[in-house]
């Protein structure tokens, strides 16, 4: 099936990716190309197998929960592209202004 | 002999009799390295500095009397998909450009403990996606038999390290053939072992119920050796497998009489060049010269294999790579530089209009500047296939052929030990070949990605060359934790063949 220019761009939007016109242009055509590619597998009947998301006979495995060491505010903000020593810094959740 | 030549198992016996310091393999791989990875483009960092540093630490615990790892003074080049605290971590993307992990994978705190010598970080296609190594942010990586051609993905750097006898031993990781398909194209042993045989903890997530990590070689030998070090149940990964890790390296000597080698006649049809072709017929006929039998089986859903996996496989990598927001690590979109014009033009030509708000602007916009456009391409195919409307017809569809292919696997398996086959259709093809046909590029991995959706174990190694000089690889699928067959029937061919002994000729 083709998507359309719009399918493409609230999909941008769903993934959180900025797509510039052209990028929108390019991807419509290629998603369209891949999406027909995939549709293959409508020629198999399903309607009775179960879906298979881990490929091994596991189990749940339960484990105490015993506290151990984490790692500090330090180590966890030490790669953030913006922090103020305790907390990660962004632009404004809400509204237009305020960016971090 | 050559000390680069020399096997990672020589080499771990001639450092702990003391034949050799750790400090002068280290030395030698280290010199290689800096000789040929500015043509190769094999080693995004080299830690030199490091490596020497635990070398000659090793060197004085010998020398002191005091207790070895299995690994000591083993020189290792690490995929750059595992995180190293000591290294940078870039998945070969602009994305994580300079990040640095606050801890090691899990594989990487074993290789430590195991006293090996970790060299360096290796080359890859951005975030494992891709089959030649072009999708890297850093430039490609050639193969070392012939630079104009790609060494295949996405571990090409450590594949091609390994072929150029810059490392002994690479580490890989393999998602749908990114250890076997660079492997056979460089002319290397690459193990993909059974899912959750080695943990994926501090491995950068790609699609999490696929992802694998193993090691690359130049012989089983050296690849069993390795594995006695990485394999093993991490608390760290749920999915990690508590079964005891066998002793790969005593198990590899008896012989292959009476092993039921499977051969499945898709594999040899359209699409397989034919070369490659007849090195996989000649190395079966070794096998059964060594007292295997040949017997067909069939896969009837292996050709869906590529299609399942283009699903399942975005699908998982659209959730995995959310977390690039821009705030915790990784690239951050600058503020500013009149860029609320530039994305409103570019979205509202065709979208629902504006950013919801600052950050999610900032997020749009920094994951748009980090990743490539093969990222880009996944993440929008499956945040695509899992949205509202769509997520039965295509991710859920996918999920179901999944266990139709594994099932197959599992009957299969009823009536012979292991499965042989090409790992790829073709040689290495030349850089530049498929990098404007997505598609094209999907179908280099049509005989890998079934090994990885049914969960189980894969091994290639090569099995003879094309008259143009380039290795052909051939490829064994075993049962689950069937490693120690893989390996032992991958040895018993290696005793037999010296393909994995020859090497491209490169500057000595």
């Amino acid at each position: 099936m083709a998507l359309s220019r719009q399918d493409v761009a609230k999909v941008g939007l769903l993934a959180r990716l900025a797509l510039s016109s052209d990028d929108l242009d390019r991807m419509t055509g290629e998603l369209t190309k891949i999406v027909g590619f995939v549709s293959q597998l409508e020629e198999l009947d399903t309607t009775a197998v179960a879906p298979l998301a881990h490929p091994l006979d596991t189990q749940n495995v339960f484990r105490d929960d015993v506290p151990a060491p984490s790692l500090t505010t330090a180590e966890a903000l030490q790669s953030s592209p913006r922090h103020d020593g305790s907390c990660f810094l962004v632009p404004a959740v809400l509204g237009d202004s305020g960016a971090a | 002999m050559q000390l680069l030549e020399l096997s990672a198992v020589d080499l771990v016996t001639a450092i702990r009799q003391g034949d050799i310091t750790a400090v002068q393999v280290a030395e030698r791989f280290l010199d290689r390295i800096e000789k040929l990875n500015g043509p190769i483009n094999a080693f995004l960092n080299v830690d030199r500095e490091g490596a020497l540093s635990r070398a000659a630490d090793i060197d004085a615990r010998r020398k002191a009397g005091k207790p070895l790892g299995p690994l000591a003074g083993l020189p290792i080049a690490v995929k750059d998909a595992l995180c190293t605290a000591d290294q940078p971590t870039t998945c070969a993307s602009k994305m994580l450009a300079g990040f640095r992990p606050p801890y090691d994978a899990d594989v990487v705190s074993r290789l430590r403990q195991a006293d090996a010598v970790i060299v360096g970080k290796t080359n890859m296609d951005e975030f494992a996606m891709g089959g030649s190594n072009e999708n890297s942010a850093f430039g490609p990586v050639k193969n070392p038999w012939d630079f104009t051609r790609a060494p295949g993905g996405s571990s090409g750097g450590s594949a091609a390290c390994v072929a150029a006898d810059m490392a002994p031993v690479a580490i890989g990781s393999d998602t749908g053939g990114s250890i076997r398909q660079p492997a056979g194209l460089c002319g290397i042993t690459g193990l993909k072992p059974t899912y959750g045989r080695v943990s994926r903890r501090g491995l950068v997530a790609f699609a999490s119920s696929l992802d694998q990590i193993g090691p690359m070689t130049r012989s089983a030998a050296d690849a069993a050796l390795v594995m006695e070090t990485i394999a093993g149940h991490d608390r760290g990964d749920a999915t990690s497998l508590a079964d005891a890790v066998p002793r790969y390296t005593s198990m590899l000597e008896q012989p292959l009489t009476g092993l039921r080698i499977g051969r499945v006649a898709e594999h040899f049809g359209p699409g397989l060049d034919s070369e490659v072709a007849r090195g996989v017929e000649e190395a079966f006929a070794a096998f059964k010269a060594a007292g295997a039998t040949i017997h067909d089986v069939e896969l009837p859903h292996a050709k869906y294999g590529i299609t399942t996996y283009y699903l399942v496989a975005p699908c998982e990598a659209s959730s995995n790579l959310a977390r690039y927001d821009g705030a915790h690590y990784g690239h951050r979109a600058e503020p500013g530089r009149g860029h609320r014009a530039e994305t409103g033009r570019g979205h509202q030509a065709a979208s629902s209009g504006e950013f919801e708000s600052p950050l999610v602007e900032m997020y749009c916009r920094s994951r748009a500047e980090g990743f490539g456009p093969e990222v880009k391409r996944r993440i929008m195919l499956g945040t695509y296939a899992l949205s509202s409307g769509y997520y039965d017809a295509y991710y859920a569809k996918a999920l179901r052929v999944r266990r139709l292919i594994r099932q197959d696997y599992l009957d299969a398996f009823q009536s012979v030990d292991l499965i042989g086959g090409p790992v790829s259709p073709t040689a290495a093809f030349p850089l530049g070949e498929k990098t404007s046909d997505p598609l094209a590029m999907y179908l280099v991995d049509m005989y890998t990605v079934g090994t990885n959706l049914a969960g189980i174990g894969g091994i290639s190694f090569p099995c003879g060359f094309t008259k143009g000089g380039l290795p052909i690889g051939f490829q064994l699928q075993g049962p689950a934790l069937s490693e120690p067959l893989l390996l032992r029937a991958t040895d018993r061919y290696q005793q037999l063949t010296d393909w994995h002994r020859r090497r491209p000729k490169l500057p000595a």
